[in-house]
């Protein structure tokens, strides 16, 4: 292990042991030396070092910096971060400086941690292997001829190097936790509003989320601890349930935990479901009460996603026209075709495909069949989840139903490329918490397992979660 | 089956601001339409009685107080994006002949 747990590293730091300057080298060093695998776009070299001079500054004077004095993190570029452009890893933000900083940083800053550098992602977030930047596709650090998984891979991949301590993502379908389970760290998408999303490129604004990607749960919790709750700044948050996300209980003997029933169907593959019972195998001898559950309509959840998320996208894409920020094409003759030539270069083809379906379920006479539909039978997928809680503490299943894919795999084939998140999307649609974490190996690679709680019930969840993690240890 | 003939492309191109050249087009024929069907199987799906959702959490009409916040910007920063500015105000070409 190249970092001490989070609150150690702070611990150090507040105390004199190391200096926040020595670790915001020692990352920036580190993602220097692993650039052969493009997990990051852009370093805040500057204004890091600089940062970090003040926090050993302040440690010299006795000043209290913050629980996460001196560590430097990474965040996928679809945060708005002084310092460097934040392009979302596309064409059309690629000249965009931010002239303000998402809350999630601040809050994460005013903790005294240190943003160094900028991860790559598919472009807009819109993919589930990376493929999509705009600036080529993201290496998996256990094997550079695979994905890292999308569409925070940038993020994922530089978890799993160990290129700083922790990672920020983004999760509108399972872009934390397909990352997390292709890389073998620990990825967490909390219940929907916790985290503010103020100042994060806007993706599908009834399924974003924002979470951290991390070696362990215990820092998962606390980058969520000061993360979450309420801003001013973003009306869809939700008051925090936990005066803290930090003292995790890792008692499970009588938790009741529902084994999804269709996500081990015939699209998983055999190993990773051999991994995923032999996990589920442990938890019981543990003394949780293991049960099977059944959704029913969680096998409609891709196709409602691929209706709900790109109708949003392309409400929320319509913002990028040229005209106030990110690229501006001279050569045109009216504004229209200005608006055109800007979104032709600037967008990616995948950004195109999603903006165009979702123009297409959003029109006139087409917009009961396909967008309200869909909202319907989310409806039905909730009070379906619901229920099953009634009678649960948890759920679990796979992350994804395989490892890793190679790159180039599913590139000229959409659809193939949706099956990926397959897993992950109902905890979106629904707006519950999930978190994926590493259940080993198999043929090198790692395999995810995903567990699932009520909404609001994020520190439940991180309590199975490390109870989890701990009997791996 | 659905299948979306090139014109259905063009038209949606062009509702959607994006200029395409014709092997985009004959791209998204065939993408499209798959994804439309694929999505068909919600057709069948029983939901009378049901509600569309569109807000996960409960929250509705989220008011706040009708004062001045500090964004932690200025129109000046937002304003240094611009491509072309004239007398602080965003510049466009002519949209009136």
């Amino acid at each position: 292990m190249k970092w001490d747990p989070i609150s150690r590293l702070a611990e150090d730091v507040q105390s004199g042991k190391v200096s926040a300057q020595e670790l915001v080298k020692k990352s920036l060093e580190l993602i220097d030396q692993k650039s052969e695998y493009h997990a990051i776009l852009a370093t805040v070299k500057e204004r890091a070092i600089k940062r970090a001079k003040d926090i050993d500054e302040k440690v010299k004077s006795g000043k209290n910096v913050g629980r996460l004095a001196g560590v430097p993190f990474i965040a996928k570029d679809n945060f708005l971060t002084y310092g460097v452009p934040t392009t979302a890893a596309s064409h059309i933000l690629e000249p965009f400086i931010a002239p303000y900083q998402s809350t999630a940083i601040e809050r994460l800053e005013a903790e005294g941690a240190i943003v160094v550098a900028k991860a790559n992602l598919d472009a807009f977030a819109h993919g589930s292997s990376t493929e999509n930047s705009a600036f080529g596709p993201t290496l998996n650090p256990h094997d550079k001829t695979k994905v890292p998984g999308g569409s925070s891979g940038g993020s994922g991949a530089a978890v799993a190097l160990e290129l700083a301590p922790f990672a920020l993502g983004t999760d509108t379908g399972g872009s934390i936790r397909l990352p997390a389970s292709y890389c073998g760290v620990v990825g967490l998408k909390p219940t929907y509003g916790l985290v503010s999303r103020y100042g994060v490129v806007a993706m599908a604004s009834s399924t974003d989320v924002i979470g951290p990607l991390t070696n362990s749960v215990d820092d998962a919790a606390i980058v969520l601890d000061i993360m979450s709750g309420r801003d001013k700044f973003d009306g869809t948050t939700i008051d925090r349930e936990a005066d803290s996300y930090t003292d995790l209980d890792i008692s499970i003997k009588g938790k009741r935990i529902g084994v999804i029933k269709e996500y081990f169907g015939s699209g998983l593959d055999e190993s990773v479901r051999k991994k995923i019972v032999d996990a589920i195998e442990k938890l019981k001898k543990q003394g949780a009460e293991i049960v099977d559950v059944s959704l029913p309509s969680i096998e409609l959840a891709l196709a409602c996603y691929y209706i709900i998320v790109p109708a949003e996208v392309s409400s929320n894409l319509s913002r990028y026209d040229g005209q106030r920020y990110g690229l501006n094409i001279k050569d045109a003759n009216d504004l229209f075709e200005s608006y055109e030539k800007a979104r032709e270069l600037g967008f990616e083809p995948e950004n195109k495909r999603r903006i165009m379906i979702g123009t297409y379920v959003l029109s006139s006479g087409y917009y009961d069949a396909y967008y309200r539909r869909a909202q319907t039978v989310r409806t039905k997928l909730i009070n379906e989840f619901n229920k099953v809680f009634e009678s649960v503490d948890f759920m679990v299943g796979p992350t994804a139903p395989t490892t890793a894919f190679k790159l180039g795999q599913n590139v000229d084939d959409p659809l193939q490329m949706y099956l990926a998140d397959i897993m992950t999307v109902a905890a979106n649609l629904t707006g519950i918490p999930a978190i994926s974490v590493p259940a080993g190996k198999v043929n090198n690679m790692p395999v995810g397992i995903q567990f699932m709680a009520g909404q609001r019930e994020d520190k439940k969840l991180l309590n199975l979660a490390k109870a989890y993690e701990d009997l791996n240890k | 089956m659905t299948k979306l003939s090139a014109a259905d492309i063009r038209k949606l191109a062009i509702l959607s601001r994006l200029k395409l050249t014709d092997e985009e087009v004959e791209r998204y024929q065939n993408d499209l339409s798959a994804i439309l069907n694929y999505v068909e199987i919600l057709q069948k799906v029983d939901v009378s009685g049901l509600e569309p959702t569109s807000q996960v959490t409960g929250l509705s009409n989220v008011m706040r107080a009708d004062e001045e916040i500090d964004y932690g910007t200025t129109p000046d920063k937002l304003m240094k994006n611009a491509p072309d500015t004239e007398a602080h105000q965003f510049k466009v070409k002519r949209i009136i002949e």
